[in-house]
């Protein structure tokens, strides 16, 4: 379970996260949507704390990570992320790109994480590619490698930073479908996207996101069709548009 | 056929100038390295004053002639330890200090070079921020550095000339003692300026070698 109380961030004197509350359950699928600027990914890297909140506390199955210090490996090996431009690892194979971490980690051990890890090519449909190094990749092999790195430390949590932004739109399809797969094996998933049929077909919630506010939070029916802040419906206007 | 007679007449002048010039940049390159690397783990660190002082320290030696900094080492050690030293140790003293605040940029830069994504991507995973460094950033970084480091080393050859200043009996101090006893001001140098070639010649085409052996590794 994941909960935010009163979590304030300032970039210098730019006041990015205004007072947010918000608790997400194990297996619930969030899908985060507003402006580009809302406060969104910032939001979700305190989650992890790769953003360390100015103010207010995250709790991750009740522990304050403020308090954690060197210990919040420990938590982050608990958590999967995904970004919107992969982050792979470019002097390591596909195969060292998903092992590396539960090697480095004490996890598994490095046969263990390897048949680990084919298994999770196998899954994405990637197994040819366990020798190659990233740069011979699609963008959209490259994120379905990404997400197999992170789902190879186990974690409890998935969040996803507008992971199919950077793709071509023919490769979008694919990506999708791995997170579509992993939403209904339980994961609890943080989803920031623009892709609206996506979060309405996945999420079981959408929050909605302006000015570094939480403006609108519900079941994805209802916020996509009966939005009832303005703000909310505004954006809603402009991204159905088309 | 006058240059090969003055090689010849005077090889020992030389030979102690070659000897003394390669000892020199050797130790120097040692000697700086390492110091360099420990300034650019300062300067990378978070904490706020031993980032500063090599801030301090990086750019005051490199905003100051060598020529300035090895009279100072030479003459100041009186004043600074009480006691003198020989040349020869100022001159390795003064080129390692110079060369450790070139190494430090060039590290740090080599370093800082890498998409910050990298450390986030691995940190996201739960590896340490030490792991991250050694299997992630440094293997990327080294990549940058080495050219550069390469490039250091064979200036770095070059700037130990300023050693002959303080009577340092190195390549540049052979050649201005023949020119001298020959009484020929122009064809000493000539020599002394194809030996450097040949040490700075040599050193990069090691250093493409080396380089080029590294990229095949992946
Ligand atoms: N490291 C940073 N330093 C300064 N400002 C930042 C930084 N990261 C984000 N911001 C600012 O915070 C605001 C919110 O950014 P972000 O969370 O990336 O929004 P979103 O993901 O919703 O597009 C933006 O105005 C952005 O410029
Ligand atoms: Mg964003």
């Amino acid at each position: 379970m994941i909960r935010i109380e009163n979590l304030n961030k300032y970039f210098g004197d730019k006041h990015i996260l205004k007072d947010i509350n918000l608790e997400i359950k194990d297996g619930e699928v969030i899908g985060l949507i507003g402006p580009s600027g809302s406060g969104k990914s910032t939001l979700i890297r305190c989650m992890n704390f790769l953003e360390i909140p100015t103010s207010g506390n995250v709790y991750i199955d009740e522990k304050d990570l403020s308090t954690l210090g060197n210990e919040i490996d420990k938590v982050r090996q608990q958590i999967g992320m995904v970004f919107q431009h992969f982050h792979l690892f470019p002097h390591k194979t596909v195969l060292e790109n998903i092992t590396l971490a539960p090697v480095l980690t004490g996890k598994l051990a490095k046969t263990q994480a390897e048949e680990k890890a084919l298994e999770l090519l196998k899954t994405m449909d990637l197994l040819d590619k366990k020798d190659v190094y990233p740069n011979s990749l699609s963008g959209g092999q490259k994120q379905r490698i990404a997400i197999a790195r992170s789902l190879a430390m186990d974690p409890k949590i998935m969040l996803f930073d507008e992971v199919t932004s950077a793709l071509d739109p023919e490769m979008v399809g694919e990506v999708l479908n791995v997170m579509k797969g992993l939403a209904s094996t339980g994961m609890t998933m943080i989803v920031v996207t623009h892709e609206m049929a996506f979060a309405k077909q996945v999420a079981d919630r959408v929050i909605f996101m302006s000015d570094g506010e939480i403006v609108e939070s519900n079941t994805a029916v209802e916020l996509f069709e009966n939005p009832q802040n303005i703000r909310t419906k505004e954006f809603l206007s402009k991204v159905l548009e088309y | 056929m006058n240059i090969i007679n003055l090689l010849i007449k005077y090889k020992h002048y030389y030979l102690v100038g070659v000897k003394i010039t390669l000892l020199l940049s050797f130790l120097s390159l040692i000697f700086g390295t390492t110091l360099g690397s420990l300034l650019s783990l300062l300067k990378l660190s978070k904490y706020k004053i031993p980032k500063a002082l090599s801030t301090v320290y990086i750019e005051v030696v490199r905003g100051t002639p060598m020529m300035v900094q090895i009279a100072l080492v030479y003459f100041g050690s009186y004043v600074m330890i009480g006691m003198d030293i020989s040349g020869f140790a100022a001159a390795l003293i003064a080129v390692s200090l110079n060369s450790a605040a070139y190494v430090a940029e060039i590290i740090r830069s080599g370093i800082q070079s890498i998409d910050k994504g990298q450390m986030e991507a691995s940190r996201s995973l739960g590896i340490s921020e030490r792991q991250t460094m050694r299997y992630i950033i440094l293997p990327q970084a080294v990549k940058n550095i080495l050219p550069a480091l390469g490039n250091e080393f064979v200036t770095l050859i070059k700037e130990t000339s300023v050693a002959s200043t303080i009577g340092v009996a190195d390549l540049m101090y052979a050649s201005k003692i023949v020119q001298s006893n020959s009484f020929q001001p122009f064809n000493p140098l000539i020599i002394v300026a194809g030996i450097y070639f040949l040490f700075t010649f040599t050193l990069s085409q090691l250093i493409g070698v080396f380089e080029r052996s590294l990229s095949h590794n992946d």
